[in-house]
């Protein structure tokens, strides 16, 4: 565990509150109530949890290592968990005890770690954002085994992404659809929320779906 | 004969045809829903939309895939 985490995480000790009616499995029981407790036994349950963290988001690390280096691995990986023990801890109080306890607190890890991740493969790249809608649908001649019918298809969302998305739902829809650029990286340019971008691109191919549907 | 490629994309551009839960419900629900996955139950009827959600978020299905993958690889280690 990192000292500047060691030293926040004193400040986020959680009230003790009942997780609700579902049966917790024994480890997640002796985890939870260690990481309610004082002192020794939450300090010891703290270094437990981080180990925890550790493990998983090194896992999803070298999962999508995307040209990190080793050194940069483990320090990613460092940083996600130290993040995440954060994360856990400012949010044990929201823990249901509907799943283990560990599946509840590595999501916190695996997510610190993928954000992370993808950020550092896009952290040089400039964002495609303005779209050549057609050329970047059509993606150069059509190979002989494609079907008429799904490029007559292509054609017509390319025409929808132009006459019904406003200019903000067709920039997100390029960039995430058609350039592949990861959520989290555009919220991050755009100042905005993984959520919120997704809504964004929801309302987008619902939009299409219908200009699909009535042109058809 | 359909192009994959092609396919693919139509797949990014128009999303799930179902109905789909948003990012941040995904996240609240994700644990509950890989340990009943991983536990053999029915985790669709239990959390509706977030399996469409997964189809149509290339980041919450990475995350999805490695906590369903590390789930099961504890309890392999641990049976």
């Amino acid at each position: 565990m990192s000292s500047t985490t060691a030293t926040v995480r004193g400040a986020l000790r959680a009230s003790p509150v009942a997780t609700g009616s579902a049966v917790l499995d024994p480890e997640s029981q002796e985890l939870l109530h260690s990481l309610k407790s004082s002192g020794r036994a939450y300090d010891d349950a703290c270094a437990r949890l981080h180990a925890l963290l550790l493990r998983g988001a090194r896992y999803e690390v070298s999962r999508r290592r995307r040209g990190l280096t080793g050194a940069e691995a483990d320090a990613l990986a460092t940083e996600a968990a130290d993040d995440a023990l954060l994360a856990v801890l400012r949010r044990l109080d929201d823990f249901r005890g509907l799943s283990k306890f560990t599946t509840w607190a590595y999501k916190f890890a695996l997510y610190e770690a993928a954000v992370k991740v993808r950020k550092h493969a896009w952290r040089d790249r400039e964002l495609p954002l303005e779209p050549d809608v057609l050329g970047s649908l059509h993606g150069g001649s059509p190979g002989p085994e494609e079907d008429v019918e799904m490029r007559e298809r292509l054609e017509k969302i390319a025409e929808g992404m132009n006459d019904v998305l406003t200019p903000h739902q067709r920039r997100v829809l390029v960039a995430l659809a058609v350039n592949g650029v990861p959520i989290d990286v555009l919220a991050e340019r755009l100042s905005t929320t993984r959520g919120a971008l997704y809504k964004t691109l929801h309302d987008a191919r619902a939009k299409l779906r219908k200009h699909l549907e009535e042109t058809s | 004969m359909e192009d994959p490629k092609t396919n693919e994309l139509l797949g990014r551009l128009l999303g799930p045809a179902g109905p789909e839960i948003g990012c941040d419900a995904c996240f609240e629900e994700l644990d509950r829903f890989v340990d009943l996955e991983a536990a053999g139950q029915d985790a669709d009827a239990a959390v509706p939309g977030l399996r469409a959600h997964l189809e149509g978020c290339p980041a919450c299905r990475e995350e999805h895939e490695s906590l369903l993958a590390l789930v099961r690889e504890d309890a392999g280690s641990a049976g």
